[in-house]
């Protein structure tokens, strides 16, 4: 009989402790099936975020280190220049890596440093319960832009994978949606080249998710889907922004 | 026995290079050496000064608050650090660039127009090397043969022609010394 | 081996490779830049790494990384650089990660200036980054010391998997004494010592149905848990306490009228006025604590004679070591202190002045 649904070998027995209608399930998962494919499950270790994935080292069944906020290329960096027989990714959301963390991707990135970087875009803070993003979109209400996001006080949401494709060393960077099963499809095909890529010791590479944020966003788990649909993907456009192994520079 | 140095003049003349091939002079003697430069933006052309220390013994400060023998290359190094040496100590000067010299009676005062005998000898880098042959003139606290050895050493592949020039400085400071 | 002529900045770092560091990561800062420029020299000729990092932050979590894969890593800076790594001091001592620090002291507060100094104590010693832990805080008063604890600070930081720090100042960097090497250790000693952490290190899982599953982790979101590591990190401390209270004697004896007690660059300065003192029939101990966490209370109080009438402290700080003498004076004797900041150094003729207008 042909099994059809199954743990990934890489994902651990603990339960997720994300709320109901989050996709960083669905990404972790996207992850696993990439790293069980390319038979990394020996050689593989990833660096977890604060933020809502902070506990994403209990949820991979390998070598796991949990990173200060913003910090985890930088540990990544670190991880990976002392064993370079191992494969490192991060793990990071929007506030951990494009607020606090912004100099540690920009300089990873530059240094085309041999990781690879999965990051979830949705647009807000999800631990620290709902304040404002450096991806919030205009107008946007968060807890803390009650009033909505003012572009003419704060700036407009940062397009973090248009940002790091005017750098040199990237060797692929692509931005993806985990918001309907057949973009889910389209996500696992990009984390799956980034892990490829990352075995095969070719170079930075980032994959971005356009994911949601149902609790913080008080929109439920199907809708806020369209939600993001409908605002987040005009904004952040999907697609692929370098892919030097495809000679998309 | 512990002799304790300055070496003082403007960023680019050479000081911070006396003292060290002192100390290494002195190291390679087998006594205890410190060398400690005055550092920062001072040390690109403004005043830089180099404090040395070469003694029988373990030594405690490697700053000098009395030095024995001060080495001036210009003026205002004599102002700052002349009234401090030890009765009974040593004033090397460089005439050329210490138009008032030093007032003191209680030390020995060593003046030469160090820039002009450089130039003599071939090239104004060389002041340092005739400061260092003065001090071995003057006193024992190295040997000539320990810095020709220390010299040639670091300079002979290098540049054959400088190592001449250098040892030439040295000899004739040691004349100066000497007289 | 011959001795060699070098900066502290230089010899810590040479020192450091030979006793097997094989990564660095850094960022300049005057006047420690000799120990990164002497680094990216050398790592390359021993294939080791060296990164210049974007930050001071960046390179201490990128040490970090290294040290959570049980290699031996360092990272040095100068006093301001050395608060941007305060957060990533605070997770390594909670990760128990072992790494070596050395922070070549300037003048502070802020941006102060790049003259020797000796402010950064309390930091070191009493924390820093937030939360209960402690660095073990090596204090080289001399280029040999200096570069003698860069294999001592790796020893003691594998020993009990615990970041140390190498608290030395301007004037031991930019200073150049005769320094004497170990010799370095081989390819396979250096393996040998990563070996001995592969049971909690982020490593290959090559071990069949018995995978590993290691965490490099300073979170417990449990209290009970947070508790329990906490605890179990003050016993380990308490074990430093008893183990590795290092501290040095200068002319101590029952005759002393006054016993001083000063650390680093200060204590050099203080033993030549103790020098010119004995000189002229005066007696004056010193007591130099080495290591300046865990702290030589008892050695302090021990020191104490008979006719001691004071115990002077002295630093180039506002008084910082201060409050650990008096913790371990206890009240016997007066504690008197002085001390230059900004950057200045007291000079040996300033301190016997003081000590002077004890007698």
């Amino acid at each position: 009989m042909e099994k059809i649904a199954y743990r990934p070998e890489t994902l651990t027995k603990t339960p997720f402790t994300y709320c109901p209608g989050c996709l960083h399930g669905v990404a972790h998962r996207l992850i696993a099936e990439a790293v069980d494919e390319q038979g990394l499950v020996n050689q593989m270790t990833g660096v977890a975020p604060v933020g809502c994935s902070v506990f994403a080292y209990k949820f991979f069944n390998f070598d796991m280190a949990q990173a200060a906020h913003g910090r985890a290329p930088a540990v990544a960096t670190g991880m990976k220049r002392a064993r370079p027989d191992m494969h490192v990714f991060t793990y990071q959301g929007d506030g951990d890596l494009a607020a606090i963390g912004t100099a540690e991707i920009v300089h990873a990135a530059n240094r085309g440093e041999h990781i690879s970087v999965f990051f979830v875009n949705n647009a807000i803070y999800g631990m620290t319960g709902g304040q404002m993003a450096p991806t919030t979109l205009p107008e946007m209400k968060t807890t803390t832009s009650p009033y909505g996001r003012k572009t003419d006080d704060i700036g407009f949401p940062i397009r973090v994978s248009e940002l790091l494709a005017t750098l040199i060393a990237p060797y692929y960077i692509e931005r993806v949606s985990l918001l309907s099963p057949a973009d889910i499809l389209k996500a696992k095909k990009a984390v799956s080249k980034a892990i490829q890529y990352n075995k095969e010791g070719r170079g930075f590479t980032f994959v971005e998710f356009i994911s949601t944020c149902p609790t913080n966003w008080g929109i439920d788990p199907l809708k806020s889907r369209e939600w993001a649909k409908e605002n987040m993907l005009p904004f952040f456009k999907l697609g692929c922004l370098r892919d030097k192994g495809e000679g998309v520079e | 026995m512990t002799t304790e140095m300055i070496c003082a003049g403007f960023g680019g003349q050479g000081v911070l290079t006396i003292g060290k091939f002192l100390a290494k002079a002195g190291m390679t003697e087998g006594k205890n050496v410190s060398w400690l430069p005055s550092y920062g933006p001072e040390m690109r052309g403004g005043t830089a000064n180099v404090s040395t220390v070469i003694s029988d013994d373990a030594i405690a400060s490697p700053i000098v608050s009395y030095p024995d023998i001060l080495v001036a290359l210009n003026q205002p190094s004599i102002d700052k650090f002349a009234p401090s040496i030890r009765p009974g100590g040593i004033l090397i000067y460089n005439t050329n660039m210490c138009p008032h010299g030093c007032k003191r009676d209680d030390i020995t005062i060593i003046k030469a127009p160090m820039v002009e005998i450089a130039n003599e000898i071939g090239n104004q880098m060389v002041l340092n090397m005739l400061a260092i042959g003065i001090i071995i003139g003057k006193t024992a606290i190295i040997k000539y043969e320990t810095m020709e050895a220390d010299l040639t050493g670091f300079m002979k592949a290098k540049n054959p022609e400088l190592l001449e020039l250098n040892l030439k400085a040295i000899k004739r400071g040691i004349e100066i010394g000497n007289s | 081996m011959a001795k060699i002529l070098m900066k502290g900045n230089e010899a810590v770092a040479e020192a450091a490779i030979r006793s097997g560091c094989r990564l660095y990561f850094a960022y300049p800062i005057t006047p420690q830049s000799e120990l990164i420029e002497y680094m990216a020299r050398m790592m390359p000729k021993v294939n080791g790494t060296f990164l210049q990092a974007e930050s001071e932050v960046s390179a201490i979590n990128m040490v970090y990384g290294a040290a959570g894969c049980g290699k031996r890593v360092m990272t040095s800076s100068s006093s301001p650089g050395i608060s941007l790594k305060m957060e990533g001091i605070s997770y390594i001592a909670g990760a128990e990660l072992p790494c070596v620090i050395v922070n070549v002291q300037r003048g502070g507060p802020g941006l102060g200036d790049i003259q020797p100094a000796q402010g950064d104590y309390f930091q070191a010693t009493k924390g820093g980054g937030h939360g209960d832990y402690r660095l073990i805080v090596m204090a080289p008063s001399s280029v040999q010391e200096f570069a003698d604890m860069a294999s001592e600070a790796f020893d003691l930081a594998d020993k009990y998997r615990n970041p140390v720090m190498i608290l030395a100042d301007g004037m031991l960097g930019q200073m150049m004494e005769p320094v004497e090497f170990k010799p370095s250790r081989s390819d396979e000693e250096i393996a040998e010592m990563w070996r001995q952490h592969e049971s909690w290190c982020v490593c290959p899982n090559e071990d069949g149905d018995k995978k590993h599953h290691h965490e490099i982790n300073s979170l417990e979101i449990d209290p009970q848990v947070l508790e329990k590591h906490v605890n179990d990190l003050y016993q380990k401390y308490g074990v430093i306490e008893k183990n590795e209270v290092r501290y040095e004697e200068f002319n101590v004896s029952d005759d002393n009228e006054i016993l001083c007690v000063a650390w680093g660059t200060a204590s050099r300065i203080v033993k030549s006025a103790i020098n010119e003192l004995k000189a002229a029939g005066k007696s004056v101990g010193l007591i130099r604590p080495i290591n300046v966490w865990p702290y030589p209370y008892e050695a302090v109080a021990k020191a104490i004679g008979p006719k001691v009438k004071k115990v002077y402290v002295f630093e180039l700080n506002t008084g910082q070591m201060l409050d650990d003498v008096k913790i371990a004076v206890n009240g016997k004797v007066p504690v008197d202190f002085w001390g230059k900041v900004g950057g200045i150094v007291f000079t040996p003729a300033e301190i016997q002045a003081k000590l002077e207008e004890c007698f």
